[in-house]
């Protein structure tokens, strides 16, 4: 399909859901309303001539001081029609997402270092822990606040046993 | 009836068949593994934290420290993505020495894995072969770049140095002996009894599966899912090659060992034609807002100096957007996301690198089965902890 028709069949399906679509060098993100996210991104799964059926990469990123505050950032990947596309959710601080689990296994562990790197939560995911960092960590390292040399740099780290 | 209880066992992270600091924790029931629990980030370092503070340049020898047996590859995959944002080519040159240099070093990262993996199930002469062939390959890198294992040598727009004299003549000779190496390899596993016993059927993993759960390189095409990077979104002038990707039928870890030994003398082919027909020109694109200026110009003449100065102490600025490129590294797809603001400094870096998904597929692979077999099913998805924890 060409490019220009599926990003009108999206979105003539879900309509005000989709914020924005971008593009920049040959790549095209859709910007989506986080209470449509699960149902747009099984659209783009399911539908035949779409067919995302690989999950790239999920990934946060902060824009403080910009309101909302962080974008989820999830790579899709057709294996059938070689194709890449990108789907953002603005979220605001203290906002959670859904989950897209459900949709991809791949997602269990992007969305679990999302939350330990940004503190951004996931709805219905079934194993949000930290991953990356250990349980009783403070903070969250990727945050823009966070300071580059770590909080506690010159402490030596003991463990509560 | 007796009350059934699980002994739960840490394996890992200090445990060499884990390949690095990888924690287990195993509930077994008897010899068979009911629960697996995968603990990883002993060894992160903060590599995407720490580029968001550095130039551009400055993230090129971090990446060579994320999967540390391919430091080419890692280079590749940042360069690529940058010259991307920047909206800028390597000339076709540094393109073939690029993939000449890449190809070396998945020979090197393949050698490793199977040096370990053989190990691990217990074929311990295959180690001492393996390391002896990718010390021919790492000395021809420390000659291309002079690093062993962290070479940091491409560059934004090509190269960081020409090849040196008498490149070709020792690929070609090592060319011309390896191929008898791998056939090596494969009288001591392939046909062996206990080898085949240990393998197969043994971590199994459908095509479905490998896509749903995010597999990558051959981990899924040992699935028999026919997926390249260099095939699909070719890049560094893949598309002029010629060779094929080899697929498994089964999924399971014999298959992912078939595919990685026939990617082996499919990477040799690929050496061997960037090798034959390596272009002349020149190894640095024409952009003097990313590229030095030639270091007999900077002791010469003062517009060069100053260019020369300004790259190297402010960087460059490419233009407000974001990308996102992958490479088909040795372990499977590497993938960087960088949201650029148009100043000197990515403002964040996201690494998808194919070690940490590949791994999250473990517990899938072992849950019922012994736990001889998880020593077995590590090895075939080929992790490197510098890559899952970055």
């Amino acid at each position: 399909m060409e490019a220009n028709a599926w990003i009108d069949k999206v979105k003539g399906q879900f309509g005000a859901s989709i914020l924005n679509v971008e593009s920049f060098r040959d790549e095209t993100t859709l910007v989506v309303e986080k209470e449509k996210l699960v149902e747009v991104l099984e659209f783009l799964k399911k539908e035949s001539d779409l067919s995302y059926d690989y999950l790239t990469d999920v990934c946060g990123v902060d824009y403080k001081p910009r309101k909302p505050r962080f974008e989820v950032v999830y790579h899709l990947c057709s294996t059938q029609y070689d194709r890449r596309l990108r789907v953002k959710v603005p979220v605001e601080e203290g906002d959670s997402v859904p989950s897209v689990e459900s949709i991809w296994k791949a997602a269990n562990w992007y969305e679990r270092e999302t939350y330990d790197m940004l503190g951004i939560r996931f709805e219905n995911h079934p194993d949000l822990r930290r991953i990356l960092t250990w349980d009783d960590f403070e903070g969250h390292p990727l945050r823009r606040d966070f300071p580059v040399k770590g909080k506690d740099f010159d402490k030596p780290f003991v463990p509560e046993l | 009836m007796a009350e059934t209880r699980y002994m739960t066992i840490n394996m890992g992270p200090q445990h060499p068949s884990t390949h690095g600091v990888l924690r287990l924790v195993l509930e077994l029931d008897g010899e068979v593994v009911v629960k697996a629990i995968p603990h990883v980030g002993h060894l992160h370092r903060g590599v995407e934290k720490l580029s968001e503070v550095k130039t551009y340049h400055q993230v090129i020898p971090l990446t060579d420290r994320l999967d540390y047996t391919n430091g080419i590859g890692n280079n590749l995959g940042y360069v690529l993505t940058v010259e991307k944002l920047l909206g800028i080519e390597a000339p076709k040159r540094a393109q073939y020495i690029r993939v000449a240099v890449a190809e070396l070093q998945r020979l090197a990262a393949h050698l490793i894995w199977l040096a370990t993996h053989a190990l691990d199930i217990g074929a311990m002469t295959v180690l001492f072969y393996c390391f002896r062939e990718r010390e021919s390959i790492l000395r021809i890198i420390e000659e291309v770049s002079g690093g062993r294992l962290t070479p940091t040598y491409f560059r934004m727009g090509g190269l960081a140095k020409d090849i040196p004299e008498g490149f070709e003549e020792r690929v070609r000779s090592f060319l011309e002996d390896f191929p008898r190496r791998i056939n090596e390899y494969e009288t001591l596993l392939t046909k062996n009894v206990i080898w085949m016993r240990r393998t197969k059927g043994v971590g199994i993993l459908t095509a479905e599966e490998a896509i749903n759960y995010g597999a990558s390189g051959p981990t899924l095409r040992g699935s028999g899912v026919k997926w390249d990077v260099r095939k699909r979104f070719p890049y560094s002038s893949y598309d002029e090659f010629d060779f094929e990707i080899p697929i498994g039928e089964v999924g399971d870890v014999y298959d992912r060992y078939m595919v990685r030994l026939e990617e082996m003398r499919q990477s040799v082919r690929i050496i061997q034609q960037a090798v034959d027909t390596l272009p002349d020109g020149p190894i640095m694109a024409d952009d003097p807002r990313v590229v030095l200026p030639p270091k007999d110009d900077v002791q010469r003449n003062i517009d060069a100096l100053i260019r020369q100065f300004k790259i190297v102490s402010e960087g460059f600025e490419p233009p407000k957007g974001e990308v996102f490129m992958s490479v088909e590294a040795p372990k499977g797809e590497l993938g960087f996301y960088i949201v650029s603001d148009g100043s000197n400094h990515p403002y964040r870096i996201k690494i998808r690198t194919p070690s940490f998904i590949n791994l999250s597929i473990l517990p899938k692979m072992i849950e019922g089965k012994l736990i001889a077999d998880v020593v077995a099913a590590i090895g075939s998805i080929d992790i490197v902890l510098g890559e899952v924890d970055r």
